[in-house]
């Protein structure tokens, strides 16, 4: 049996292109000889050596600076950020100069480079170590935004984002990786997956739900439930917010009627906010029911496994939120 | 003198390039009073010959890196004036398209890799390049230029111990103008010697007057071997002053009369002027000359920068990314 875990597809899509072109390179804390906190680049340090593989001090934002200045010369550079959480000190970095440096340029610079940034909860590592803060760099311009929620994914996304001529930010939702430490999986031969082209997971025709993440995982088990139930849900995930796919968005709700966004990170201010501002407008007519956005509570991310539970958004959550907008559709 | 650096030729043409700065400057200067120009304008004037000193010590491979104050780092590196000056008038054949102005001008011909409206960022982003340089192999250095306020921002430190660390051909030139925005430095840090920093990363650094052309060139020479050699980073550090305000519109009234009559004496170009009399005979009708000629070459610039075109609204959402994506997906 095929064992192809998602954090084999990120590592299995960086060692293909750096095989492929020796401008790609990592640099990140404990990414070398350790094979990274997560074990997503383990092996790659002995296979490609000190000049692909850059060890850095704790220093984030010489790390993603050094990314962008590497990148201005025609580097490919892959910078990890262990936790996205300390992606906070390399905002100006990722904000104000990798995202501006083309337009400031007048398209003279671009900045080739991938900020890999691991995210979400990973069960009880609290509030500096869980965060999803993902909608923060969908706000700036010239930032493009790639949220994985499948192994496949996860490697064609990455081949793409590795080739993008511009900075990309690529977030990994640390328990998708499938273990830790165990051997790596098989090499599964995927494509690059263009940026903006959302994929159906499962169809339906009650309701769409938007998902990336891991939360597309809880998505699907919720629809497996609600199905029982006799309500038909679409399962729908983006991969990308930007660019974002709103024509295969659009061609969802048109089918189901109903939207239903959930994700991991705070419901305010939340990039469910953005996609239901956009369908509010834009697919006003063919929507049967208020658009409903799932998300965490607005609280930092606990400790105590109960209160954790309690913040995120579970499956239990997204059951319930959907089967209220059907029925109340259905008692009319 | 042993130390001389440069040819009699050389060294008039290091005074040119300090006045075509100056000259520049204050042109701009008043183009911005008369509301031809937007937006903010840090001049350097005074700090003139650490950027000549620098720049005269590269070679075509080396790469830089700018600050808000960089008008004279890019006219230094070789930049064209006239599309300088367009792109302080915010047409579309300025060096950004008009989509920079003074604060992001780059050059990417000249590898002056842009000013910065960050404070110390430019440091990561020379420390990055210096990092590929290093990777391809290259015979090329990157510099970057900041400010004694931008040694204490994070940025300085976390890339000075990764360069000293990792060995990369990179120059940090600090000019310690004495104020970082309008705070004196005795008054945002307790060293005197931002040079002494150096130390504490394990890299080498020199406090040199960054009044003085021919020593500022000296210093940046031996760096600049040092780091081709594969002897990693420097920290330069060059004491000099800023003759105006942190920018323009700022009267600096925060900086004692003493201090300002102090430094005006010490003027980068006045002062090699009468050196360059002494020791080679350069007279006052050579020094005027040789004001009219920079001072034509401006004129001309600023007027062919006055005619070119502005900017078509339609433009501002192109160069966001390479690929612009048409309609929907990006709006």
């Amino acid at each position: 049996m095929t064992r192809f875990t998602y954090a084999d597809g990120i590592r299995q899509a960086m060692a293909e292109e750096m095989e492929r072109d020796p401008d790609v390179f990592l640099l990140g804390e404990d990414i070398g000889p350790s094979g990274g906190v997560f074990g997503v680049t383990k092996g790659l340090w002995e296979r490609f050596g000190e000049n692909q593989i850059w060890d850095t001090p704790i220093s984030e934002e010489a790390v993603v600076g050094a990314a962008v200045g590497a990148a201005l010369l025609g580097a490919k550079p892959i910078a990890e950020i262990m936790f996205g959480d300390f992606v906070t000190l390399a905002m100006d970095m990722l904000v104000n100069q990798a995202a501006k440096l083309r337009y400031m340029s007048g398209g003279k610079l671009s900045v080739p480079m991938v900020v890999r940034i691991v995210t979400g909860t990973g069960g009880a590592t609290s509030a500096q170590h869980s965060q999803s803060l993902e909608a923060w760099f969908t706000h700036v311009p010239g930032l493009k935004v790639v949220a994985p929620g499948t192994p496949t994914d996860a490697k064609g996304l990455m081949l793409t984002a590795i080739r993008d001529p511009d900075p990309v930010v690529y977030f990994e939702h640390k328990l998708l990786y499938g273990g830790r430490g165990g051997p790596a999986g098989d090499v599964v031969p995927v494509d690059p997956i263009p940026f903006g082209e959302g994929r159906v997971h499962r169809k339906g025709t009650d309701v769409t739900m938007v998902s990336y993440l891991r939360t597309l995982q809880h998505s699907l088990e919720a629809a497996e439930r609600l199905a029982e139930e006799g309500i038909s849900c679409e399962v729908w995930d983006p991969r990308t917010l930007v660019p974002f796919d709103y024509e295969g968005l659009a061609a969802s709700i048109r089918r189901t009627g109903r939207l239903v966004i959930a994700h991991e990170a705070p419901v305010r201010g939340g990039f469910g906010a953005e996609i239901a501002a956009w369908a509010a407008r834009e697919c006003f007519g063919d929507l049967k029911a208020p658009v409903v956005r799932i998300g965490a509570q607005n609280a930092p991310i606990p400790y105590a496994p109960e209160l954790e539970n309690t913040v995120l958004p579970g499956v239990d959550r997204i059951v319930a939120e959907v089967r209220q907008i059907v029925d109340d559709g259905r008692s009319d | 003198m042993a130390s001389e650096p440069w040819t009699p030729d050389q060294r008039i043409d290091a005074l040119r390039r300090m006045m075509l700065i100056r000259r520049f400057e204050e042109k701009a200067a008043r183009l911005r009073a008369r509301g031809f120009i937007p937006g903010f304008l840090h001049p350097c004037i005074g700090q003139e010959a650490v950027a000549v000193g620098v720049c005269s010590a590269l070679g075509p491979n080396d790469v830089l890196t700018s600050t808000h104050r960089g008008h004279g780092h890019m006219l230094a590196r070789g930049a064209d004036p006239a599309r300088m000056y367009a792109e302080l008038y915010a047409r579309t054949t300025g060096y950004n398209r008009g989509k920079g102005g003074s604060l992001h001008m780059i050059d990417v011909d000249l590898g002056f890799l842009g000013a910065n409206g960050i404070v110390g960022a430019g440091i990561p982003l020379a420390t990055g390049a210096a990092l590929q340089l290093k990777r391809k192999g290259s015979d090329g250095v990157a510099v970057s230029f900041f400010g004694d306020g931008a040694t204490n921002q994070g940025a300085f430190h976390e890339s000075l111990n990764l360069a000293a660390l990792w060995k990369l051909p990179v120059l940090f030139v600090c000019e310690n103008n004495l104020y970082g925005e309008f705070t004196r430095q005795d008054r945002h840090q307790a060293i005197t010697d931002i040079a002494d920093r150096a130390a504490a990363y394990g890299m080498v650094g020199t406090v040199v007057d960054g009044n003085d052309v021919e020593a500022v060139h000296l210093a940046t020479r031996e760096a600049v071997a040092r780091a081709r050699n594969g002897e990693g980073p420097t920290l330069i550090e060059a004491k000099t002053y800023r003759h105006r305000g942190h920018f323009e519109g700022d009267m600096a009234r925060y900086r004692p009369e003493e201090e300002v009559a102090h430094w005006m004496e010490r003027d980068p170009i006045t002062t090699y002027a009468s050196r360059l009399a002494d020791e080679i005979g350069f007279t006052d009708a050579d020094l005027e000359a040789l004001q009219e000629s920079v001072e034509e070459q401006l004129d001309a610039a600023a007027a062919w920068a006055e005619r070119q075109p502005h900017p078509d609204p339609s433009d501002s959402t192109t160069d966001v990314f390479v690929d612009d994506f048409a309609g929907v997906a990006l709006r």
